[in-house]
């Protein structure tokens, strides 16, 4: 069943240099209880999209295009007074990246989380209080850390405090900014099996925003792989890691180093091309090692191959 | 190591404790770093390995004297860095360098290229306008900004992360260091352009006979660039041997633990929950007694809670802290 359905969405920003397209004709389903990973190095706009599905963009967004569909209503067609109302942490949340470390210092942790069914659903101070300690009973946190202040706790806890606070309206879908990025290993990994629980307790759907296509295969059903504002690569997990159709997604996986196994090393030369100026034809042909002809002229479009859709000429 | 090689540098039984003051009235002592000792020989890269926390920073600035060692010895070249006077200092640290994590806050942004990689000539009186021009030019054409000539005009923000780095290490090199101390010189990098700074570290091991303290909580990538790995916990190093002994046969539940953290690109992973070290470290202020990973261990017994285990070879080149051995 097909919960968002996000078609030729656009983003462009206005920045001193001219207008910078971060999101670039970008379509996708996702299902009731499907995690969909947006894999993507520093600047593809891969938060830029996390940020459009919440209608959160900042002030020099020049121009919003497509459609964000949530049974049948286009997102971006609701006034923005309906959308806060009906949608936004009610349908639809975002854990922000480094988010962890913008807890307000001064108030107690539990008050933080709360403070949205106070105000947004407008319960009592002791049934939004039961309400947060239930949900942090849900993310692995002690009930006495409702009474800590932000300092008190670690990283991880404040993670899985933000993940609380993410899901006390319930929403159907929640994206994930980087949610383990500044965490050790370990507790990435916790955080990690936390995921997966509430994917499969509460039925959850996910947008798991992340740079790394290692950690992306750990909860993900779906991954998109993004670059240039691009999804050049959509489809199964178990296609796009084990069978890579797109040059960057298989120079990507042969530039992640392993632990496990053996294997050369590789390296992408050059760097993501600038927005404001994209290359010609395909965004990647500057990197890429299987260039034909028509790659530097025309832009290609989507192309199916295995149940992948993947924007490449070699596929067209 | 160490048959064949000839030794650059020698730690032994280092300690570093900070004091603060969390009252008034009280202080406490914060073990950084609490007795380590490891060799380093020339054109070797030894990573250090450890969760945040774990004193890997400071041990590597110790080694610098860039933090003041609290007790233990450190040798250069043979001679006792902690006992050199001030001429001998500057002379040492001519040859011992360092690079930093974020390439985005550790080079001036006012400043070109040109002259942020020429600065460390300017402290040594040593060299002409010429000699500094040509040694700027050669050292940007060793970290590949080429043409030199072009990035010596510009400015940080007209680079790269992966640019801005390689910003670092020619700054680094220009002064030919036998010693360089790298805290995370990737993780900020995007993954595409990582292994190719990887790759640009290994060579000028190679070619200019430098030896690196590699600081990294990514074994992955170490796996990659040293010859050694050193696993740090709670200011101690818990297991030191050659890289695929470390990683193929870990004997330290710490290290067998971290090693299964690493979510490798297998589709599989999502319908499993990936093991992993359960808790959280505690803080330096308080380590626990007897073996410091006792209770966060899957294996602990009686001992473990009673004996400080000491570092005991294992195996060739591997060594490990741990009463199961």
């Amino acid at each position: 069943m097909v919960m968002l359905k996000v078609e030729e969405l656009l983003v462009d920003y206005m920045t001193v240099r001219g207008v910078l397209r971060a999101v670039d004709t970008v379509s996708f389903n996702l299902d009731r209880g499907e995690v969909l990973g947006v894999v993507g190095e520093s600047g593809c706009g891969k938060t830029s999209l996390g940020l459009a599905l919440m209608r959160l963009l900042p002030e020099n967004t020049k121009r919003v295009d497509g459609r964000i569909l949530m049974d049948g209503v286009n997102l971006l067609e609701v006034p923005m007074e309906n959308f806060i109302r009906d949608f936004r942490w009610r349908r639809i949340s975002m854990v922000f990246q480094g988010s962890m470390n913008s807890f307000n210092p001064v108030l107690r942790i539990g008050f933080q989380v709360a403070e949205p069914l106070m105000v947004s659903a407008g319960l009592e101070r002791d049934k939004a209080m039961a309400e947060v300690e239930r949900l942090f009973r849900m993310v692995g946190l002690p009930a006495d850390t409702l009474r800590r202040y932000p300092h008190e706790l670690s990283g991880g806890m404040k993670q899985r405090a933000m993940l609380a606070m993410a899901l006390t309206l319930r929403p159907e879908v929640v994206i994930l900014d980087e949610p383990t990025s500044a965490l050790d290993v370990s507790i990435q990994t916790q955080i990690m099996n936390l995921l997966k629980k509430l994917k499969k307790e509460l039925g959850l759907a996910m947008v798991f925003i992340t740079h790394d296509i290692g950690l992306s295969s750990d909860i993900c059903d779906s991954i998109a792989v993004m670059y240039a504002g691009e999804f050049v690569e959509l489809g199964p997990a178990d296609e796009v890691l084990v069978n890579p159709k797109h040059p960057y997604t298989q120079k990507l996986l042969a530039a992640t180093p392993r632990v496990r196994g053996g294997g050369m090393l590789e390296f992408i030369p050059g760097s993501p091309p600038d927005l404001v100026n994209p290359p010609s034809g395909c965004r990647f042909h500057p990197r890429c090692p299987f260039i034909i002809s028509r790659c530097n002229t025309d832009r290609p479009g989507v192309f199916h191959s295995d149940g992948v859709d993947v924007r490449c000429w070699l596929y067209g | 190591m160490g048959d064949t090689l000839k030794e650059l540098l020698l730690v032994e039984d280092l300690r570093v404790f900070f004091s603060y003051r969390p009252g008034f009235f009280t202080k406490k002592l914060v073990r950084a770093v609490d007795g380590v000792s490891f060799s380093l020989a020339e054109s070797e890269t030894l990573a250090l390995v450890g969760e945040s926390g774990s004193g890997k920073t400071t041990l590597g600035k110790a080694t610098l004297l860039l933090v003041k060692p609290t007790a233990g010895r450190i040798h250069f070249n043979g001679r006792n860095i902690l006992t050199l006077d001030e001429k001998e200092l500057r002379e040492f640290r001519r040859y011992a360098q360092m690079i930093f994590q974020d390439p985005y806050s550790s080079i001036n942004p006012f400043m070109d290229v040109y002259h942020i990689v020429e600065e460390p000539l300017l402290t040594y009186k040593t060299w002409s306008e010429d000699e500094r021009r040509e040694k700027v030019y050669k050292t940007l054409e060793r970290v590949r900004l080429t043409p030199a000539e072009e990035f010596a005009r510009k400015y940080p923000h007209q680079l790269s992360g992966g640019q801005r780095q390689r910003v670092s290490l020619a700054r680094a090199i220009i002064l030919e260091p036998k010693y360089i101390v790298a805290d995370e010189p990737v993780s900020m990098i995007d993954a595409s352009s990582r292994v190719e700074i990887l790759r640009l570290f290994k060579e000028l091991q190679r070619t200019g006979g430098i030896s690196f303290l590699y600081i990294t909580h990514d074994i992955a990538t170490a796996r990659y660039f040293s010859e050694r790995i050193a696993v740090m916990y709670l200011g101690r190093i818990v297991e030191i041997g050659d890289t695929e002994d470390v990683i193929q046969e870990p004997l330290h539940p710490y290290t067998k633990a971290l090693i299964e953290s690493i979510p490798e690109p297998d589709p599989r992973n999502r319908f499993v929950e990936r093991p992993t070290v359960m808790g959280e470290p505690p803080s330096s202020v308080n380590i626990p007694p007897a073996c410091r990973f006792h209770p966060r261990c899957p294996y602990v017994f009686d001992k473990c809670r009673t004996d400080d285990p000491s570092l005991r070879a294992v195996g060739r080149n591997h060594m490990v802290a741990c009463h199961l051995y």
